[in-house]
């Protein structure tokens, strides 16, 4: 990983800042001048993991241009919690045009921004994985196919949260939604579904790709960082809790992210030209069911005879991506 | 001209939208009691002192650490901090060694010559200390911090009562003792030495002071029934220890027994080893696990070669033959006679079994309340007469160093208060910071440093102090290991995790505040709060 950390402070690099740490030490989201770019007042639900990994990355890009961001938004809930007309919390310049075709509107802005000789100005395209995984998709492949000089940022909450909590293309298995009802033989949504954009990403060589989460925001501001840093087309994609979907306590979001991580059912990497460059180790790693168990939409699994078969078939996944990216302490692989 | 509609308003901004009514609970900062805090009898503001020392500011850290206990060099060496058996960040990996910093930061006040500070100007009030131990010592600080005159008397030939006459020097270094005690002296105290109170009325009478406060010490040593001949050698351990001070050291022979359980049976046992004796050994009657010695201690003298006789008692001592009588512990834990006789071969036998106060000074005081042999004292530590107030071992209590700088203290502050016409009122105490408040996942992994320990083989045969300091750079790490438990140390996580931008940062030591105009009750500031300093409180509607 490129985030270097800080040993035998009080709480290392861990927390967010801590006044032990030298300024360049700490995080955008310590500085008292933040831009704050998804502004107070917003509309998202007590807790919204969303609303805050988008303020921790546009806020990341726009310390790293010096304020020189435009996004473009797919159709969502960070789309619909941000601006209800005529209002906006976004204190960026930023346009809204379909669900399906964020990152096509966002190749034109850049092409703008090319022609109008506006070199500084970077362009970011953002949406949930509803609006990238799957509406999305296709435009998302050209952006990067002809290497277009975009940031892509998926927020991914694992189904259509703005609609009601419909599963799509990220939705992890045996979780319930509203389309894949926790009743029948296999309740939850089915195993052996669904796509990992990331690494779908790598395999179009585009410059960089990376996964992050709201529960290491360190890593992802370096990520972001890094991204904003290189040209062509790049992706990052961020995994954010949301309380309402997942049925988990509001104030849980960033431990059930963090769960996420450690068990090792959302691994934290990086790539360049479709290569792995690098991946977050698990600190304390946890079983599935420490992730599982605080969500009501996997309560189905722990009923008064515990669906152990299941919960195998999800720690095996866990395992796997461990071996995959070499998750372990330690490993070098 | 008509617009279509959607674009017929200005865009305006989300502020406008107070989400603050959506709320349930609120978040509030708080302040807990930290457990080390807590569990301290000098009452000293551990988690202050260190706030300081982890920035490497170590005089204000000394400055914050003396406001409540003068003696941090010798603190940090003699102190069975019980500080550290509380610390949260023991149940985490291994508690913050804070006995050790707080003994760099005394030894960094030796080194650079700080003073104390007197925060009251001259009150015109005169207060008789007596006795020059921690407790008259710690009493004797406050009292001029407070503005008051203060003269000591104390009965020996030199300051530092049980510290000196008990401590021996391999924990307690005298050049370390000696220059805490004249640190307090130049506060412009006056220190008698040799001079014994025989009737504190009259003292207080002929001194024209008006008030005193008395902690005399535990100096008489208790005896027991052995039936012995004339030529066997019987000493008791306060002398040994007392006369290592003097000029005539105790002569006691190549094997020596001691007979006791207590931390003085283990000191008196290590400084027969240190002055030649080939044997040292303790004949105790109950278990280790009974014995009130700290195991620590118990394990350093294991080392250097002490023997331990668990169950037994010593019935008869003829010349240099002693019958000692296995004990077996009954139901109840109490250790019983077995009839089961064996003999131990020795020179001297030394006798550590407690000590009692002398309390011939106070024969003429009226209306004291004695309990076994100590003098009962109220909440505010005054006697049964009002203006004499007592404390340190002479008092009912726990008889260790720093209870005595706590009632050397708070008996100070009481004195002061009564001497203006008041009392003393204790600021109520906050909730303790339990560790089930913290976030631990904050805390980076940070094993505790090891003091150096001084080498087996000078161990046996000199005084030489036996357990290391810290130097600057492993003291700012151990300090820093602190986890601030129940008290902000602006790690700026409330301000990060917000998704709704509803905490302020208020800037470098102002900490924060919340904006509950748009603050939706997530809780996840709380939640991800590693000190537990924010708590959610139902809104009343």
């Amino acid at each position: 990983m490129s985030m270097q950390p800080v040993k035998f402070y009080q709480t290392g690099t861990f927390t967010v800042g801590n006044r032990l740490l030298g300024g360049h030490q700490r995080t955008v989201q310590a500085n008292m001048r933040r831009t704050n770019s998804l502004n107070s007042g917003h509309r998202a639900c007590q807790g919204c993991g969303e609303a805050l990994g988008a303020r921790y990355a546009i806020d990341a890009a726009m310390q790293a241009t010096g304020n020189q961001v435009m996004a473009v938004n797919a159709t969502g809930c960070l789309e619909v919690f941000s601006t209800p007309y005529p209002e906006t919390s976004w204190q960026i310049p930023w346009l809204h045009s379909l669900f399906g075709n964020a990152a096509a509107v966002a190749s034109g802005v850049a092409a703008a921004m090319r022609v109008k000789g506006k070199r500084g100005v970077k362009v970011i395209a953002q949406g949930g994985d509803g609006g990238t995984t799957d509406i999305g998709f296709g435009c998302l492949s050209g952006m990067f196919e002809r290497n277009d000089d975009v940031l892509y940022i998926c927020y991914d909450n694992e189904a259509y949260m703005n609609t009601g909590v419909q599963r799509s293309s990220a939705t992890p298995p045996a979780a319930r939604t509203a389309t894949t009802m926790a009743v029948g033989e296999h309740p939850g949504n089915v195993f052996g579904t669904g796509k990992n954009v990331p690494l779908i990403a790598m395999a179009h060589q585009i410059p960089y790709v990376a996964t992050a989460s709201v529960a290491n925001l360190r890593d992802l501001e370096v990520k972001v960082m890094r991204a904003m840093s290189i040209g062509g087309s790049r992706y990052i994609h961020i995994h954010v809790p949301c309380p309402l979907g997942w049925g988990s306590a509001p104030a849980d979001t960033i431990r059930i992210a963090r769960l996420a991580v450690e068990s090792g059912l959302f691994p934290l990497f990086e790539a360049e030209d479709g290569e792995i460059t690098g991946r977050y180790q698990l600190r304390r790693r946890v079983p599935v069911e420490e992730y599982l168990k605080p969500q009501r939409r996997f309560a189905h699994l722990f009923g008064k005879v515990p669906d152990v078969h299941t919960i195998a078939a999800i720690q095996a996944i866990a395992d796997r991506n461990v071996r995959r990216f070499g998750l372990a302490t330690g490993s070098t692989s | 001209m008509k617009k279509p509609f959607a674009i017929t308003l200005d865009p305006g901004s989300s502020l406008a939208n107070h989400t603050g009514s959506w709320r349930n609970d609120r978040p509030v900062y708080v302040d807990r009691l930290p457990p080390c805090n807590n569990a301290c009898p000098a009452g000293e503001d551990i988690q202050g002192w260190l706030y300081y020392a982890e920035s490497g500011e170590y005089h204000r850290a000394w400055q914050e650490l003396v406001k409540n206990n003068p003696l941090p060099a010798l603190m940090g060496r003699v102190c069975y901090h019980p500080c550290e058996n509380a610390c949260n960040r023991g149940t985490l990996d291994e508690a913050v060694s804070i006995h050790a910093v707080e003994r760099f930061l005394g030894d960094e006040a030796r080194k650079h010559g700080w003073k104390f500070e007197i925060d009251e100007s001259p009150s015109g009030k005169s207060v008789l200390v007596v006795g020059a131990g921690p407790s008259g010592l710690s009493a004797a600080y406050h009292l001029a911090r407070l503005g008051h005159q203060v003269t000591i008397y104390e009965a020996g030939p030199l300051a530092g009562g049980m510290m000196r006459f008990g401590i021996p020097k391999y924990r307690l270094p005298r050049d370390v003792l000696d220059a805490e005690v004249q640190r307090i002296l130049d506060m412009g105290i006056a220190l008698k030495l040799n001079t014994r109170v025989d009737n504190i009325l009259d003292t207080m009478k002929a001194g024209g002071f008006d008030a005193a406060f008395l902690a005399v010490g535990a100096h008489v040593a208790k005896r027991t029934d052995i039936p012995a001949r004339d030529a066997t050698r019987i000493l008791d351990a306060v002398s040994v220890l007392r006369g290592m001070e003097t000029d005539a050291k105790p002569q006691l022979g190549r094997r020596v027994v001691v007979y006791g359980g207590g931390n003085t049976a283990l000191d008196v046992a290590r400084t027969a080893k240190r002055l030649g004796a080939s044997e040292a050994m303790i004949v105790y009657r109950r278990t280790r696990e009974q014995m009130p010695a700290h195991d620590f201690e118990l394990q350093e003298a294991l080392d250097e070669g002490i023997m331990v006789k668990w169950l037994n008692t010593i019935t008869r001592v003829e010349d240099t033959t002693f019958t000692v009588e296995k004990m077996v512990l009954d139901a109840q834990g109490f250790p019983q006679p077995t009839g089961e006789f064996d003999t131990i071969e020795a020179d001297t036998l030394i006798l550590a079994l407690g000590q009692d106060v002398d309390l011939s000074l106070l024969d003429k005081v009226p209306g004291l309340a004695i309990d076994k042999g100590t003098v009962k004292v109220d909440r505010n530590m005054m006697t049964g007469y009002a203006g004499i107030f007592a404390g340190g071992d002479m008092v009912p209590s726990e008889r260790t160093v720093t209870v005595a700088v706590g009632h050397g203290k708070k008996a100070a502050r009481n004195i002061d208060a009564w001497l203006r016409g008041g009392a003393y009122e204790a600021q109520p105490k906050h909730e303790v910071a339990r560790y089930d408040l913290l976030n631990t996942w904050y805390y980076a992994d940070a094993p505790q440093t090891v003091q150096p320990v001084l080498d087996i083989l000078r161990r046996q045969s000199t005084f030489d102090e036996v357990l290391g300091g810290l130097d600057e750079s492993n003291a700012l790490f151990e300090a820093r290991r602190c986890l601030s438990c129940g008290n902000c140390f602006e790690c700026d996580n409330c301000y990060g995790v917000c998704p709704d931008n509803a905490v302020v940062k208020l800037g470098p030591g102002k900490r924060f505040e919340f904006n509950y105009d748009y603050c939706k009750g997530c809780g996840m500031c709380a939640a991800e709060c590693p000190c537990g300093a924010i708590t959610m409180v139902p809104e009343t509607i």
